[in-house]
Protein backbone atom coordinates (compact mmCIF):
# COMPACT_ATOMS: atom_id res chain seq x y z
CA UNK A 1 0.00 0.00 0.00
CA UNK A 2 1.71 3.15 -1.46
CA UNK A 3 2.09 6.28 1.06
CA UNK A 4 2.31 9.66 -0.69
CA UNK A 5 3.30 12.13 1.85
CA UNK A 6 1.89 10.75 4.73
CA UNK A 7 -1.38 9.64 2.84
CA UNK A 8 -2.24 5.93 2.54
CA UNK A 9 -3.27 5.08 -0.60
CA UNK A 10 -5.04 1.55 -1.89
CA UNK A 11 -2.94 1.33 -5.17
CA UNK A 12 -0.73 3.62 -6.93
CA UNK A 13 -3.02 4.72 -9.60
CA UNK A 14 -4.26 8.36 -9.37
CA UNK A 15 -6.57 10.45 -12.33
CA UNK A 16 -4.52 12.85 -13.65
CA UNK A 17 -6.53 16.65 -13.46
CA UNK A 18 -8.79 17.86 -15.64
CA UNK A 19 -9.50 14.19 -17.19
CA UNK A 20 -12.21 13.05 -14.87
CA UNK A 21 -15.21 14.86 -13.22
CA UNK A 22 -16.06 12.37 -10.28
CA UNK A 23 -19.71 13.84 -9.62
CA UNK A 24 -20.61 13.98 -13.32
CA UNK A 25 -19.43 10.10 -14.25
CA UNK A 26 -21.80 9.19 -10.89
CA UNK A 27 -24.79 10.94 -12.21
CA UNK A 28 -23.61 8.59 -15.48
CA UNK A 29 -23.02 5.42 -13.98
CA UNK A 30 -24.53 5.63 -10.38
CA UNK A 31 -23.17 4.37 -7.42
CA UNK A 32 -21.36 1.80 -8.83
CA UNK A 33 -18.49 4.01 -9.32
CA UNK A 34 -18.30 4.61 -5.77
CA UNK A 35 -18.11 0.65 -5.04
CA UNK A 36 -15.20 0.32 -7.81
CA UNK A 37 -13.69 4.14 -8.05
CA UNK A 38 -11.08 3.52 -10.32
CA UNK A 39 -8.43 6.03 -8.63
CA UNK A 40 -6.83 5.46 -5.03
CA UNK A 41 -6.68 9.55 -4.53
CA UNK A 42 -9.05 11.92 -6.55
CA UNK A 43 -7.43 15.02 -8.26
CA UNK A 44 -9.98 17.50 -8.94
CA UNK A 45 -10.69 19.49 -12.33
CA UNK A 46 -8.30 22.92 -11.85
CA UNK A 47 -9.78 25.29 -9.55
CA UNK A 48 -9.42 29.36 -10.33
CA UNK A 49 -10.28 32.13 -7.90
CA UNK A 50 -12.96 33.17 -10.33
CA UNK A 51 -15.60 31.31 -12.28
CA UNK A 52 -14.22 30.64 -15.62
CA UNK A 53 -16.26 29.19 -19.10
CA UNK A 54 -13.83 27.50 -21.16
CA UNK A 55 -12.46 27.96 -24.39
CA UNK A 56 -14.99 28.15 -27.57
CA UNK A 57 -15.47 25.33 -29.21
CA UNK A 58 -13.50 23.41 -31.12
CA UNK A 59 -11.78 21.97 -28.15
CA UNK A 60 -10.59 18.62 -29.23
CA UNK A 61 -8.97 16.98 -31.99
CA UNK A 62 -7.96 13.14 -32.48
CA UNK A 63 -4.54 12.94 -33.48
CA UNK A 64 -2.51 9.74 -34.02
CA UNK A 65 -2.84 7.69 -30.58
CA UNK A 66 -3.97 10.86 -29.24
CA UNK A 67 -5.59 14.13 -29.18
CA UNK A 68 -5.36 17.63 -28.48
CA UNK A 69 -7.02 19.34 -26.53
CA UNK A 70 -8.02 22.91 -25.86
CA UNK A 71 -10.54 23.07 -22.91
CA UNK A 72 -9.90 26.23 -21.31
CA UNK A 73 -10.12 25.57 -17.64
CA UNK A 74 -13.88 25.76 -17.32
CA UNK A 75 -14.67 25.78 -13.39
CA UNK A 76 -17.39 27.39 -10.87
CA UNK A 77 -14.23 29.28 -9.09
CA UNK A 78 -13.43 28.52 -5.82
CA UNK A 79 -16.50 30.01 -3.58
CA UNK A 80 -18.93 27.84 -5.91
CA UNK A 81 -16.45 25.04 -5.66
CA UNK A 82 -15.91 24.85 -2.06
CA UNK A 83 -19.83 25.31 -1.81
CA UNK A 84 -21.29 22.42 -4.37
CA UNK A 85 -18.38 20.50 -5.24
CA UNK A 86 -16.63 19.82 -2.42
CA UNK A 87 -19.33 17.96 -0.03
CA UNK A 88 -20.07 15.81 -3.17
CA UNK A 89 -16.12 14.97 -3.92
CA UNK A 90 -15.99 14.34 -0.25
CA UNK A 91 -18.27 11.43 -0.37
CA UNK A 92 -16.11 9.47 -2.90
CA UNK A 93 -14.14 6.81 -1.43
CA UNK A 94 -10.80 7.92 -1.43
CA UNK A 95 -8.46 10.88 -0.42
CA UNK A 96 -9.03 13.92 -2.82
CA UNK A 97 -6.45 16.09 -4.15
CA UNK A 98 -7.11 19.34 -5.37
CA UNK A 99 -5.66 21.55 -8.42
CA UNK A 100 -5.39 25.57 -8.33
CA UNK A 101 -3.99 27.92 -10.42
CA UNK A 102 -4.07 31.70 -10.12
CA UNK A 103 -2.96 34.33 -12.40
CA UNK A 104 -0.62 35.80 -9.25
CA UNK A 105 0.99 34.93 -5.94
CA UNK A 106 -1.27 36.80 -4.40
CA UNK A 107 -4.38 34.95 -5.60
CA UNK A 108 -2.77 31.48 -5.52
CA UNK A 109 -2.23 32.54 -1.73
CA UNK A 110 -6.14 32.89 -1.35
CA UNK A 111 -6.62 29.40 -3.52
CA UNK A 112 -4.20 27.18 -1.10
CA UNK A 113 -5.23 29.29 1.93
CA UNK A 114 -9.08 28.38 1.66
CA UNK A 115 -8.39 24.79 0.18
CA UNK A 116 -5.81 24.64 3.09
CA UNK A 117 -8.64 25.04 5.70
CA UNK A 118 -10.72 22.10 4.59
CA UNK A 119 -10.46 18.80 6.39
CA UNK A 120 -12.11 17.32 3.33
CA UNK A 121 -9.05 17.95 1.06
CA UNK A 122 -5.80 15.93 1.73
CA UNK A 123 -3.34 17.39 -0.60
CA UNK A 124 -3.06 20.64 -3.23
CA UNK A 125 -1.70 20.39 -6.67
CA UNK A 126 -0.60 23.47 -8.12
CA UNK A 127 -1.29 24.05 -11.80
CA UNK A 128 1.99 26.33 -13.17
CA UNK A 129 2.02 24.33 -16.74
CA UNK A 130 -0.99 24.26 -18.04
CA UNK A 131 -0.32 25.61 -22.00
CA UNK A 132 -3.65 26.55 -22.56
CA UNK A 133 -3.21 29.31 -20.24
CA UNK A 134 -0.12 32.25 -20.63
CA UNK A 135 0.18 32.85 -16.79
CA UNK A 136 0.38 29.21 -16.13
CA UNK A 137 3.12 28.67 -18.48
CA UNK A 138 5.30 31.94 -17.23
CA UNK A 139 5.82 30.23 -14.15
CA UNK A 140 6.38 26.59 -14.78
CA UNK A 141 8.67 27.42 -17.39
CA UNK A 142 10.69 29.44 -15.18
CA UNK A 143 12.87 28.23 -12.30
CA UNK A 144 13.16 31.75 -10.40
CA UNK A 145 9.16 32.09 -10.63
CA UNK A 146 8.72 28.60 -9.29
CA UNK A 147 10.87 28.79 -6.24
CA UNK A 148 9.43 32.18 -5.26
CA UNK A 149 6.01 30.86 -6.20
CA UNK A 150 6.41 28.28 -3.86
CA UNK A 151 8.11 30.22 -0.82
CA UNK A 152 5.17 32.41 -1.13
CA UNK A 153 2.59 29.00 -0.59
CA UNK A 154 4.38 27.18 1.78
CA UNK A 155 3.90 28.93 5.31
CA UNK A 156 -0.09 28.95 4.10
CA UNK A 157 -0.81 25.22 4.47
CA UNK A 158 0.69 22.33 6.25
CA UNK A 159 -1.11 20.03 3.66
CA UNK A 160 1.41 18.99 0.78
CA UNK A 161 2.08 20.77 -2.03
CA UNK A 162 2.44 19.06 -5.46
CA UNK A 163 3.69 21.36 -8.43
CA UNK A 164 2.33 19.58 -11.91
CA UNK A 165 5.38 20.46 -14.52
CA UNK A 166 5.04 21.45 -17.75
CA UNK A 167 7.14 19.46 -20.25
CA UNK A 168 7.29 22.31 -22.51
CA UNK A 169 10.77 23.02 -21.19
CA UNK A 170 13.91 22.55 -22.39
CA UNK A 171 14.88 21.44 -18.69
CA UNK A 172 12.01 20.19 -16.57
CA UNK A 173 14.77 19.12 -13.81
CA UNK A 174 15.74 22.49 -13.15
CA UNK A 175 12.00 24.01 -12.45
CA UNK A 176 12.00 20.66 -10.22
CA UNK A 177 14.97 21.71 -8.12
CA UNK A 178 13.46 25.14 -7.64
CA UNK A 179 10.09 23.79 -6.39
CA UNK A 180 11.78 21.47 -4.05
CA UNK A 181 13.68 24.29 -2.76
CA UNK A 182 10.84 26.56 -2.78
CA UNK A 183 9.24 23.61 -0.22
CA UNK A 184 6.85 21.61 -2.87
CA UNK A 185 6.35 18.50 -1.48
CA UNK A 186 6.18 16.42 -4.81
CA UNK A 187 6.15 16.83 -8.31
CA UNK A 188 3.88 15.61 -10.73
CA UNK A 189 4.47 15.37 -14.46
CA UNK A 190 4.16 15.66 -17.05
CA UNK A 191 1.22 18.07 -18.40
CA UNK A 192 0.30 18.33 -22.06
CA UNK A 193 2.98 18.99 -24.59
CA UNK A 194 2.08 22.33 -26.54
CA UNK A 195 0.47 20.86 -30.26
CA UNK A 196 -1.76 21.88 -33.27
CA UNK A 197 -3.28 20.64 -36.06
CA UNK A 198 -4.93 21.70 -39.02
CA UNK A 199 -8.61 20.82 -39.92
CA UNK A 200 -8.60 18.88 -43.39
CA UNK A 201 -11.15 20.46 -44.99
CA UNK A 202 -10.36 23.88 -43.87
CA UNK A 203 -6.68 24.22 -43.79
CA UNK A 204 -7.09 26.28 -40.85
CA UNK A 205 -6.27 25.16 -36.93
CA UNK A 206 -8.39 22.44 -36.00
CA UNK A 207 -8.75 24.23 -32.57
CA UNK A 208 -10.74 27.47 -32.33
CA UNK A 209 -7.44 28.56 -29.64
CA UNK A 210 -5.48 27.73 -32.28
CA UNK A 211 -3.45 25.20 -30.60
CA UNK A 212 -3.94 23.28 -27.38
CA UNK A 213 -2.03 20.29 -25.38
CA UNK A 214 -1.27 16.80 -27.02
CA UNK A 215 -1.94 13.57 -24.31
CA UNK A 216 -2.62 10.14 -24.97
CA UNK A 217 -0.31 7.39 -26.13
CA UNK A 218 1.76 9.73 -28.42
CA UNK A 219 3.20 11.65 -25.38
CA UNK A 220 4.14 8.64 -23.45
CA UNK A 221 8.42 8.35 -24.51
CA UNK A 222 8.43 12.02 -23.93
CA UNK A 223 7.16 11.63 -20.40
CA UNK A 224 9.12 8.77 -19.30
CA UNK A 225 12.74 10.36 -20.09
CA UNK A 226 11.54 13.86 -18.50
CA UNK A 227 11.09 11.46 -15.05
CA UNK A 228 14.12 9.55 -15.75
CA UNK A 229 15.36 13.66 -15.71
CA UNK A 230 13.61 14.90 -13.12
CA UNK A 231 13.98 11.35 -11.00
CA UNK A 232 17.85 11.90 -11.03
CA UNK A 233 17.91 15.69 -10.00
CA UNK A 234 15.43 15.64 -6.72
CA UNK A 235 14.91 13.63 -3.78
CA UNK A 236 10.95 14.26 -3.40
CA UNK A 237 8.32 11.76 -4.75
CA UNK A 238 7.14 12.39 -8.11
CA UNK A 239 3.94 11.25 -9.81
CA UNK A 240 4.39 10.26 -13.47
CA UNK A 241 1.58 10.88 -15.99
CA UNK A 242 1.82 10.69 -19.99
CA UNK A 243 -0.12 8.39 -21.99
CA UNK A 244 -0.12 5.24 -19.64
CA UNK A 245 -2.48 2.97 -20.87
CA UNK A 246 -2.00 -0.39 -19.21
CA UNK A 247 0.02 -2.11 -16.45
CA UNK A 248 2.92 -2.60 -18.23
CA UNK A 249 3.32 1.27 -19.34
CA UNK A 250 2.54 2.50 -15.24
CA UNK A 251 5.41 -0.46 -14.70
CA UNK A 252 7.68 1.18 -16.82
CA UNK A 253 7.03 5.11 -15.16
CA UNK A 254 7.10 3.51 -11.52
CA UNK A 255 10.49 1.64 -12.61
CA UNK A 256 11.93 5.00 -13.69
CA UNK A 257 11.06 6.06 -10.31
CA UNK A 258 8.10 7.53 -9.80
CA UNK A 259 6.20 6.90 -6.04
CA UNK A 260 2.42 7.01 -7.71
CA UNK A 261 0.96 6.98 -11.43
CA UNK A 262 -1.41 8.92 -12.96
CA UNK A 263 -4.07 8.12 -15.81
CA UNK A 264 -5.66 10.70 -17.86
CA UNK A 265 -6.94 10.29 -21.68
CA UNK A 266 -7.02 6.42 -21.34
CA UNK A 267 -9.82 7.18 -18.88
CA UNK A 268 -11.87 8.82 -21.78
CA UNK A 269 -11.67 5.59 -23.89
CA UNK A 270 -12.27 3.13 -20.98
CA UNK A 271 -14.23 4.82 -18.10
CA UNK A 272 -12.93 2.21 -15.41
CA UNK A 273 -9.43 2.42 -17.14
CA UNK A 274 -7.30 3.14 -13.10
CA UNK A 275 -8.79 0.46 -11.60
CA UNK A 276 -7.80 -1.66 -14.42
CA UNK A 277 -3.76 -0.79 -14.50
CA UNK A 278 -4.10 -0.97 -11.04
CA UNK A 279 -4.90 -4.68 -11.21
CA UNK A 280 -2.89 -5.15 -14.11
CA UNK A 281 -0.12 -3.80 -12.02
CA UNK A 282 -0.85 -5.74 -9.32
CA UNK A 283 -0.66 -9.24 -10.96
CA UNK A 284 1.46 -8.14 -13.74
CA UNK A 285 -0.56 -9.57 -16.47
CA UNK A 286 -1.91 -6.48 -19.26
CA UNK A 287 -4.19 -6.73 -21.79
CA UNK A 288 -1.02 -5.92 -24.16
CA UNK A 289 0.25 -8.22 -26.68
CA UNK A 290 3.42 -10.14 -25.15
CA UNK A 291 6.78 -8.41 -25.32
CA UNK A 292 8.74 -10.07 -27.64
CA UNK A 293 13.01 -9.56 -26.96
CA UNK A 294 14.58 -6.55 -26.42
CA UNK A 295 12.92 -4.40 -29.57
CA UNK A 296 9.44 -5.57 -28.73
CA UNK A 297 8.56 -6.90 -31.73
CA UNK B 1 -31.15 4.57 -14.98
CA UNK B 2 -27.35 4.61 -15.30
CA UNK B 3 -25.57 3.06 -17.43
CA UNK B 4 -23.32 -0.17 -16.53
CA UNK B 5 -19.88 1.61 -15.21
CA UNK B 6 -17.15 1.54 -17.64
CA UNK B 7 -17.37 -0.42 -21.22
CA UNK B 8 -18.00 -3.53 -22.33
CA UNK B 9 -17.26 -5.84 -25.51
CA UNK B 10 -20.35 -6.40 -27.27
CA UNK B 11 -21.34 -8.93 -30.46
CA UNK B 12 -21.75 -7.62 -33.98
CA UNK B 13 -25.48 -9.63 -34.67
CA UNK B 14 -26.08 -8.04 -38.00
CA UNK B 15 -24.02 -5.69 -40.33
CA UNK B 16 -25.31 -4.90 -43.74
CA UNK B 17 -25.36 -2.09 -46.44
CA UNK B 18 -28.02 0.45 -46.45
CA UNK B 19 -28.50 3.44 -49.55
CA UNK B 20 -24.75 4.83 -48.74
CA UNK B 21 -24.87 3.65 -44.85
CA UNK B 22 -24.08 0.65 -43.31
CA UNK B 23 -26.92 -0.57 -40.62
CA UNK B 24 -25.66 -2.93 -37.75
CA UNK B 25 -26.95 -4.65 -34.67
CA UNK B 26 -25.16 -5.51 -31.53
CA UNK B 27 -26.31 -7.60 -28.71
CA UNK B 28 -25.70 -5.58 -24.69
CA UNK B 29 -25.89 -8.76 -22.18
CA UNK B 30 -25.59 -5.70 -19.72
CA UNK B 31 -27.01 -2.73 -20.01
CA UNK B 32 -30.34 -1.31 -19.77
CA UNK B 33 -32.33 -0.70 -22.86
CA UNK B 34 -31.40 3.11 -23.98
CA UNK B 35 -34.52 5.65 -24.31
CA UNK B 36 -34.58 7.71 -27.89
CA UNK B 37 -32.24 9.60 -27.97
CA UNK B 38 -29.60 8.18 -26.09
CA UNK B 39 -26.21 7.37 -27.39
CA UNK B 40 -23.48 4.86 -26.87
CA UNK B 41 -19.29 5.49 -27.19
CA UNK B 42 -18.38 2.70 -29.75
CA UNK B 43 -14.72 1.55 -30.80
CA UNK B 44 -14.12 -1.56 -32.12
CA UNK B 45 -12.28 -4.59 -30.35
CA UNK B 46 -9.91 -5.16 -32.81
CA UNK B 47 -8.69 -2.62 -35.46
CA UNK B 48 -8.82 0.07 -33.43
CA UNK B 49 -5.85 2.73 -33.60
CA UNK B 50 -3.74 -0.02 -35.15
CA UNK B 51 -1.70 1.27 -37.72
CA UNK B 52 -1.60 4.48 -37.84
CA UNK B 53 -2.11 5.22 -34.27
CA UNK B 54 -6.32 6.61 -35.41
CA UNK B 55 -8.84 5.94 -34.83
CA UNK B 56 -7.95 6.05 -31.25
CA UNK B 57 -10.89 7.86 -29.28
CA UNK B 58 -14.46 5.81 -29.30
CA UNK B 59 -17.01 7.59 -31.51
CA UNK B 60 -20.67 8.60 -29.83
CA UNK B 61 -23.12 7.26 -31.95
CA UNK B 62 -26.71 7.78 -31.39
CA UNK B 63 -29.12 5.05 -30.61
CA UNK B 64 -31.33 4.10 -34.33
CA UNK B 65 -33.73 0.90 -32.86
CA UNK B 66 -33.55 -1.12 -29.74
CA UNK B 67 -35.79 -4.24 -29.06
CA UNK B 68 -35.18 -7.57 -26.57
CA UNK B 69 -33.49 -10.35 -27.91
CA UNK B 70 -32.78 -13.86 -26.13
CA UNK B 71 -29.68 -13.03 -24.98
CA UNK B 72 -29.58 -9.32 -24.02
CA UNK B 73 -30.55 -5.79 -25.26
CA UNK B 74 -30.38 -5.54 -29.55
CA UNK B 75 -29.09 -1.89 -30.18
CA UNK B 76 -29.21 -1.43 -33.86
CA UNK B 77 -26.83 2.28 -35.21
CA UNK B 78 -26.77 3.62 -38.58
CA UNK B 79 -23.56 4.77 -39.58
CA UNK B 80 -21.44 6.82 -42.53
CA UNK B 81 -17.66 6.21 -42.86
CA UNK B 82 -16.72 9.65 -42.66
CA UNK B 83 -13.57 9.48 -40.89
CA UNK B 84 -11.01 6.82 -39.40
CA UNK B 85 -13.52 5.64 -36.69
CA UNK B 86 -16.91 5.39 -38.85
CA UNK B 87 -15.00 4.03 -41.74
CA UNK B 88 -14.09 1.12 -39.01
CA UNK B 89 -17.59 0.44 -37.50
CA UNK B 90 -18.42 0.43 -40.80
CA UNK B 91 -16.00 -1.99 -42.13
CA UNK B 92 -17.48 -4.53 -38.80
CA UNK B 93 -18.34 -8.31 -39.35
CA UNK B 94 -21.01 -10.47 -38.00
CA UNK B 95 -19.19 -12.25 -34.71
CA UNK B 96 -16.69 -9.28 -34.11
CA UNK B 97 -16.84 -7.38 -30.67
CA UNK B 98 -17.14 -3.64 -30.04
CA UNK B 99 -16.34 -1.60 -27.01
CA UNK B 100 -19.43 -0.58 -25.49
CA UNK B 101 -20.36 2.35 -23.26
CA UNK B 102 -23.58 3.33 -22.38
CA UNK B 103 -26.73 4.04 -22.83
CA UNK B 104 -25.38 7.95 -22.01
CA UNK B 105 -26.95 11.17 -22.28
CA UNK B 106 -30.39 12.17 -21.84
CA UNK B 107 -33.29 11.26 -23.77
CA UNK B 108 -36.26 12.97 -25.84
CA UNK B 109 -39.38 14.80 -23.79
CA UNK B 110 -42.88 13.55 -24.78
CA UNK B 111 -44.90 16.53 -26.13
CA UNK B 112 -47.05 16.95 -23.21
CA UNK B 113 -43.84 17.03 -21.18
CA UNK B 114 -41.85 20.03 -23.33
CA UNK B 115 -45.50 22.16 -23.44
CA UNK B 116 -48.63 20.68 -21.30
CA UNK B 117 -50.84 21.69 -24.08
CA UNK B 118 -49.11 20.49 -26.83
CA UNK B 119 -50.86 17.84 -29.19
CA UNK B 120 -48.65 15.70 -30.88
CA UNK B 121 -45.14 15.74 -32.53
CA UNK B 122 -43.12 16.19 -35.63
CA UNK B 123 -39.89 14.77 -36.39
CA UNK B 124 -37.67 16.30 -38.90
CA UNK B 125 -35.01 14.18 -39.70
CA UNK B 126 -32.12 14.49 -42.07
CA UNK B 127 -29.31 11.87 -43.40
CA UNK B 128 -27.89 9.87 -41.09
CA UNK B 129 -29.53 12.27 -38.22
CA UNK B 130 -32.70 9.91 -39.07
CA UNK B 131 -31.72 7.24 -36.85
CA UNK B 132 -32.67 9.02 -33.74
CA UNK B 133 -35.91 9.55 -35.15
CA UNK B 134 -36.79 6.22 -35.98
CA UNK B 135 -36.71 4.82 -32.11
CA UNK B 136 -38.42 7.91 -31.40
CA UNK B 137 -41.25 7.29 -33.56
CA UNK B 138 -41.73 4.19 -32.81
CA UNK B 139 -42.02 4.85 -28.81
CA UNK B 140 -44.54 7.44 -29.64
CA UNK B 141 -46.98 5.67 -31.94
CA UNK B 142 -46.69 3.16 -29.10
CA UNK B 143 -48.12 5.98 -26.66
CA UNK B 144 -50.97 6.83 -29.32
CA UNK B 145 -49.15 10.19 -29.66
CA UNK B 146 -50.28 12.09 -33.24
CA UNK B 147 -47.16 12.45 -35.24
CA UNK B 148 -46.21 13.23 -38.51
CA UNK B 149 -42.42 12.33 -39.57
CA UNK B 150 -40.41 14.24 -42.04
CA UNK B 151 -37.28 13.18 -43.07
CA UNK B 152 -34.20 14.63 -45.72
CA UNK B 153 -31.38 13.21 -47.84
CA UNK B 154 -28.89 15.11 -49.78
CA UNK B 155 -29.07 12.06 -52.22
CA UNK B 156 -29.66 8.37 -52.98
CA UNK B 157 -26.23 7.61 -51.67
CA UNK B 158 -26.71 9.81 -47.94
CA UNK B 159 -30.64 7.65 -47.85
CA UNK B 160 -29.63 4.80 -45.95
CA UNK B 161 -31.77 3.26 -42.77
CA UNK B 162 -34.77 4.35 -44.80
CA UNK B 163 -35.99 1.06 -45.24
CA UNK B 164 -35.09 -0.75 -42.08
CA UNK B 165 -35.96 2.06 -40.05
CA UNK B 166 -39.21 3.67 -41.36
CA UNK B 167 -40.89 1.00 -43.37
CA UNK B 168 -43.31 -1.75 -42.89
CA UNK B 169 -43.66 -4.52 -45.00
CA UNK B 170 -41.97 -2.76 -47.81
CA UNK B 171 -44.04 0.05 -47.73
CA UNK B 172 -42.88 3.77 -46.32
CA UNK B 173 -45.06 4.18 -43.09
CA UNK B 174 -47.53 6.39 -43.65
CA UNK B 175 -46.66 9.36 -41.09
CA UNK B 176 -43.02 9.59 -43.15
CA UNK B 177 -42.84 12.43 -45.68
CA UNK B 178 -39.52 12.85 -48.02
CA UNK B 179 -37.57 14.96 -49.09
CA UNK B 180 -34.82 14.75 -51.24
CA UNK B 181 -32.01 17.71 -52.74
CA UNK B 182 -31.77 15.57 -55.68
CA UNK B 183 -35.34 14.76 -56.14
CA UNK B 184 -35.08 11.08 -56.73
CA UNK B 185 -37.64 10.72 -53.69
CA UNK B 186 -40.61 12.63 -52.33
CA UNK B 187 -40.31 16.53 -52.33
CA UNK B 188 -37.24 18.16 -54.25
CA UNK B 189 -35.71 20.33 -52.26
CA UNK B 190 -35.13 20.67 -47.97
CA UNK B 191 -36.81 19.22 -45.64
CA UNK B 192 -37.60 22.39 -43.84
CA UNK B 193 -39.40 23.46 -46.70
CA UNK B 194 -41.71 20.71 -45.44
CA UNK B 195 -41.61 22.16 -42.19
CA UNK B 196 -42.46 25.56 -43.20
CA UNK B 197 -45.79 24.25 -45.19
CA UNK B 198 -46.72 22.16 -42.29
CA UNK B 199 -45.65 24.73 -39.30
CA UNK B 200 -48.19 27.12 -41.83
CA UNK B 201 -51.19 24.66 -40.79
CA UNK B 202 -53.92 25.80 -38.32
CA UNK B 203 -52.79 23.36 -35.91
CA UNK B 204 -49.47 22.32 -35.95
CA UNK B 205 -48.44 25.63 -33.62
CA UNK B 206 -49.42 23.18 -30.67
CA UNK B 207 -46.89 20.54 -31.80
CA UNK B 208 -43.38 19.99 -30.98
CA UNK B 209 -40.93 19.53 -33.05
CA UNK B 210 -37.85 17.00 -32.75
CA UNK B 211 -35.07 17.58 -35.44
CA UNK B 212 -32.15 15.80 -35.62
CA UNK B 213 -29.27 16.04 -38.40
CA UNK B 214 -26.63 18.06 -40.16
CA UNK B 215 -25.97 21.71 -38.24
CA UNK B 216 -27.34 23.18 -40.86
CA UNK B 217 -30.53 21.97 -40.79
CA UNK B 218 -30.78 21.80 -37.34
CA UNK B 219 -29.78 25.96 -36.88
CA UNK B 220 -32.84 25.92 -39.26
CA UNK B 221 -35.14 23.81 -37.89
CA UNK B 222 -34.12 25.55 -34.33
CA UNK B 223 -34.63 29.15 -36.31
CA UNK B 224 -38.54 28.11 -38.23
CA UNK B 225 -39.67 27.21 -34.50
CA UNK B 226 -38.26 29.93 -32.76
CA UNK B 227 -39.93 32.62 -35.06
CA UNK B 228 -43.14 30.91 -34.90
CA UNK B 229 -43.50 30.02 -30.88
CA UNK B 230 -43.01 26.62 -31.67
CA UNK B 231 -40.97 24.39 -29.02
CA UNK B 232 -38.63 22.02 -30.10
CA UNK B 233 -35.85 19.50 -28.68
CA UNK B 234 -32.85 18.86 -31.22
CA UNK B 235 -30.40 16.47 -30.77
CA UNK B 236 -26.97 17.68 -31.67
CA UNK B 237 -23.67 16.06 -31.77
CA UNK B 238 -20.08 17.28 -30.65
CA UNK B 239 -16.86 16.22 -30.74
CA UNK B 240 -16.93 14.05 -28.14
CA UNK B 241 -13.88 11.79 -26.47
CA UNK B 242 -15.31 10.47 -23.58
CA UNK B 243 -19.43 10.75 -23.35
CA UNK B 244 -19.54 10.71 -19.65
CA UNK B 245 -18.58 14.21 -18.93
CA UNK B 246 -14.95 13.63 -17.92
CA UNK B 247 -12.98 15.41 -21.14
CA UNK B 248 -14.93 18.97 -21.70
CA UNK B 249 -14.45 18.62 -25.18
CA UNK B 250 -17.97 18.56 -26.29
CA UNK B 251 -19.41 22.37 -25.66
CA UNK B 252 -22.13 23.81 -26.90
CA UNK B 253 -22.77 27.77 -26.42
CA UNK B 254 -25.64 28.63 -24.00
CA UNK B 255 -27.69 31.84 -25.28
CA UNK B 256 -27.03 33.47 -21.57
CA UNK B 257 -23.30 32.32 -21.86
CA UNK B 258 -20.66 29.65 -21.22
CA UNK B 259 -21.46 26.43 -22.21
CA UNK B 260 -22.96 23.25 -21.31
CA UNK B 261 -21.10 19.62 -22.03
CA UNK B 262 -23.28 17.92 -24.56
CA UNK B 263 -22.65 14.42 -23.21
CA UNK B 264 -24.02 15.06 -19.96
CA UNK B 265 -26.17 18.43 -20.23
CA UNK B 266 -27.63 16.67 -23.89
CA UNK B 267 -27.88 15.43 -26.31
CA UNK B 268 -31.25 16.57 -26.36
CA UNK B 269 -31.17 19.99 -26.19
CA UNK B 270 -34.55 22.58 -26.00
CA UNK B 271 -34.20 24.74 -28.99
CA UNK B 272 -33.95 28.00 -26.59
CA UNK B 273 -31.66 26.43 -24.40
CA UNK B 274 -28.82 26.31 -27.03
CA UNK B 275 -27.54 29.57 -29.19
CA UNK B 276 -27.36 29.73 -32.20
CA UNK B 277 -26.38 25.71 -34.16
CA UNK B 278 -22.78 26.45 -35.10
CA UNK B 279 -22.43 25.29 -38.98
CA UNK B 280 -20.14 25.59 -41.76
Amino acid sequence: MPDFCGIALEHPVLNASGTYDAIAARKVFGDELLEDFPFSAFVSKTITPEPRAGNEPQRIWETPAGMINSIGLPNKGLERFLAEDLPQLAEMPVPLIVSVMATNRELFSRLVREVGERDEIAAIELNVSCPNVHSGLIVGENPDETQALLEALRPLTEKPLIVKLTPNVANPEAVAVAAEEGGADAVSLINTLKASALDPVTKQPALAAGHGGLSGPAVRPIALQQLRAVRAAVEMPLIGMGGISSGTDATEFLEAGATLVAVGTESFRDPRAGSRIAKELQTGVSDDPPRVGALDL
Amino acid sequence: MSAPFGRRLCEVATHQASGGYRIFSLIDREGSAPEPGQFYMLASEKGWGEGGGRPYLPRAISVAETAPSKDGVRLDFLVEGVGPGTDRLCELQAGESVWVTGPLGNAFSTPKQVKPDAAGAILVGGGIGIAPMAIWRRRLVEQGIPLRVLLGFRNQEHSGGLNELFCAAGTLCPDVRLASEDGHAGHQGFVTDLLVTMLAGDDATSAVVYSCGPPAMLEAVRALCADRGVACELAMESPMACGFGACFGCAVPKPEGGYMRLCVDGPVVRGDAVAEVAHA
